[in-house]
């Protein structure tokens, strides 16, 4: 088990390495002056050369870049001057509202995922199989910003039950937050609990059918009982990767969803960013929302070692 | 080849799909007939109209006819679609091809080079792309022919992994056959039926990316009939014309919901085996 896990570890390592040469030198490439920017009105070649000097940027690219890695790696990401802050700040205090999105929306995805892709999985080819699996698919084809436009229209302007956009901190309201955050989460986790259902639906199928649970069946175990204590436990194993695959979406997606809902997360963050030209912000917006997604799936991959031992690398 | 289609008629739903990506490839052809007004010709006197017998889904902000602009958009869609798809396929099997081929370290380059490139969400990719090339339909596509290259460079390596020992590629390399020819002659064909499927799949995911960067303001241009851009616009105007929001969004659903299923249905129809175990 330890020497799966630092075998996993050390293939991440390039991989990191790897997204930060991507994410430094992408950004570097979007034309624009960021000095320009950060100078606006008050531009003087002067100041520009100043500035320029001060941060670096006369350097030639690869040695601003090993510079900006060394930074970073003592948790120093530059200063963005868009937000006025450290890019580190910038990012670490919209972070909670973003971790909450994602957090909530699994949860959403995995209520209705879990129990719809087991009932489906057991009544195989039944009128209910057909709806969930049409809903599945559904689910999987609407755009996350037209669904989350759509709840605006019906629940926030129509209905009035939610508001429209902006955000509620967690320590102001509980219910204040939970509402402004309710309708995003389900614009965002919809697409992610399709997957997990037509996951959990097919895993369930493969695990009913194998001999031990044929065999607990005959056995006189019952069905309820067989399904909760064998199967389920199995046929989730693969979901829980499935899920693991599927942040890569949901950070994606909560670039979009934040920018409709007004959530000062650090999606619409990385959005502001790529709009105001701002490359401390966009490098460090890109390289933690990557890493986020190799350090969760890191961690995926380590909980499936322990959960199914036959998997080794 | 009959096999095949004996398989995949025999799903409705991934029958309808087929159907109506038909369909849409064909509004797509002749547009200028089936929309009755010029998607771009604007109207001041009959804006914000609701749908109506002179206006079917109605009019946006200046007074453009939106049916006729949601069958131009599905111009813009599918060409973005099948563009963006076409580079990533084209690039993709070719680096995947060679990855798996020659294997040691060009394999290892590669390979972390899609595993790098996998831990950007797409849609963020995109975006950061777009942002260097700046908005214009064809660096749009270009944007999400870059962003989904490597899915093709993992399918086309794993496929011919797969068959790369067979006897039948160790006869041909005994005969003296070039690299390139055992290649194009021999393992392409045999990895075709998982990149048929992806094809069919990234069909729906490039026009659903065209229509978010669209929607986030760094796609198309704003008079441009795009999906996208339509929605974007119509959600300023929600409060008096909900059409101008909800029509557009139906198309985009409906084109990616029909890609979806049919690939769907074509990954049963091409691999049996698959089918029997989860189904």
């Amino acid at each position: 088990m330890i020497s799966y896990i630092i075998k996993r570890l050390l293939i991440s390592i390039p991989v990191l390495f790897g997204i930060s040469i991507l994410a430094f030198f992408l950004v570097r490439l979007v034309p624009g002056d960021t000095v320009t920017a950060m100078l606006g009105n008050n531009y003087t070649p002067e100041r520009a050369e100043a500035l320029r000097a001060k941060y670096g940027l006369d350097e030639s690219v690869l040695t601003q870049y090993v510079l900006w890695l060394k930074n970073v790696l003592q948790g120093d990401f530059g200063y963005s001057h868009f937000t006025n802050t450290p890019v580190l700040q910038a990012i670490l205090i919209r972070l909670p509202i973003t971790i909450e999105l994602a957090v909530l929306s699994v949860v959403i995805a995995v209520i209705l995922a879990i129990p719809l892709g087991t009932i489906s999985a057991l009544k195989r080819n039944s009128k209910f199989d057909y709806g969930a699996s049409f809903a599945g698919m559904l689910g999987i084809s609407i755009p996350n910003f037209w669904l989350g436009t759509l709840m605006i229209l019906f629940f926030s302007l129509y209905a009035g039950w939610f508001p429209s956009g902006g955000f509620v901190g967690l320590y102001e309201s509980v219910w204040g937050n939970l509402r402004s955050m309710i309708l995003p989460a389900i614009a965002l986790g919809t697409a992610v609990g399709a997957v997990a259902m037509r996951m959990t639906r097919s895993s369930m199928l493969e695990v009913t059918n194998q001999d031990y649970i044929k065999m607990a069946r005959a056995k006189g175990v019952s069905k309820r009982r067989m399904i909760m204590r064998h199967a389920l436990k199995n046929a989730l194993v693969p979901v829980v990767t499935v899920l693991g695959i599927q942040t890569g979406y949901l950070l994606g997606g909560s670039v979009v969803v934040e920018q409709i809902f007004g959530l000062p997360g650090v999606g619409q963050l990385s959005l502001q960013a790529i709009t105001n030209r701002d490359y401390a912000l966009l490098q460090g917006t890109i390289l933690f929302i990557a890493s986020a997604f190799v350090i969760i799936n890191l961690i995926v991959d380590i909980i499936y070692g322990f959960l199914d031992p036959q998997i080794r690398y | 080849m009959s096999d095949i289609w004996y398989q995949f008629k025999k799903n409705k739903i991934a029958l309808f799909g087929l159907f109506m990506t038909t369909a849409f490839i064909i509004a797509a052809i002749v547009a200028p007939l089936l929309a009755p007004y010029d998607p771009y010709k604007m109207s001041g006197a009959e804006s914000l109209a609701g749908p109506s017998m002179a206006h079917w889904l109605g009019t946006d902000q200046f007074g453009r006819d939106i049916w006729s602009r949601i069958i131009y958009g599905t111009r813009i869609s599918l060409k973005v679609g099948i563009i963006s798809v076409g580079i990533s396929l084209v690039v993709g099997t070719l680096i995947g091809v060679v990855a798996a081929y020659y294997g040691k370290w060009v394999d290892s380059v590669l390979s972390r080079l899609t595993d790098v490139m996998f831990s950007f969400p797409d849609i963020l990719l995109a975006l950061v792309i777009m942002a260097i090339l700046g908005p214009s339909l064809t660096n749009l596509m270009i944007a999400i022919g870059i962003v989904y290259t490597p899915i093709f460079a993992r399918i086309a390596r794993g496929a011919v992994l797969t068959i790369k020992n067979a006897l039948f590629i160790e006869a041909a390399k005994s005969m003296g056959i070039s690299n390139v020819k055992i290649m194009w002659k021999h393992i392409l064909p045999n990895s075709l039926a998982p990149l048929i499927v992806q094809v069919t799949l990234s069909l729906a995911f490039a026009i659903l990316a065209e229509a978010a960067l669209s929607f986030l303001g760094l796609g198309a241009s704003p008079d441009t009939p795009s999906w996208g851009i339509m929605l974007s616009e119509g959600k300023n105007w929600m409060e008096q014309a909900w059409w101008i929001a909800v029509f557009p969004g139906i198309a985009i659903t409906l084109a990616v919901f029909s890609f979806n299923v049919m690939g769907d249905g074509l990954r049963d129809a091409l691999d049996p085996k698959l089918k029997n175990e989860s189904s």
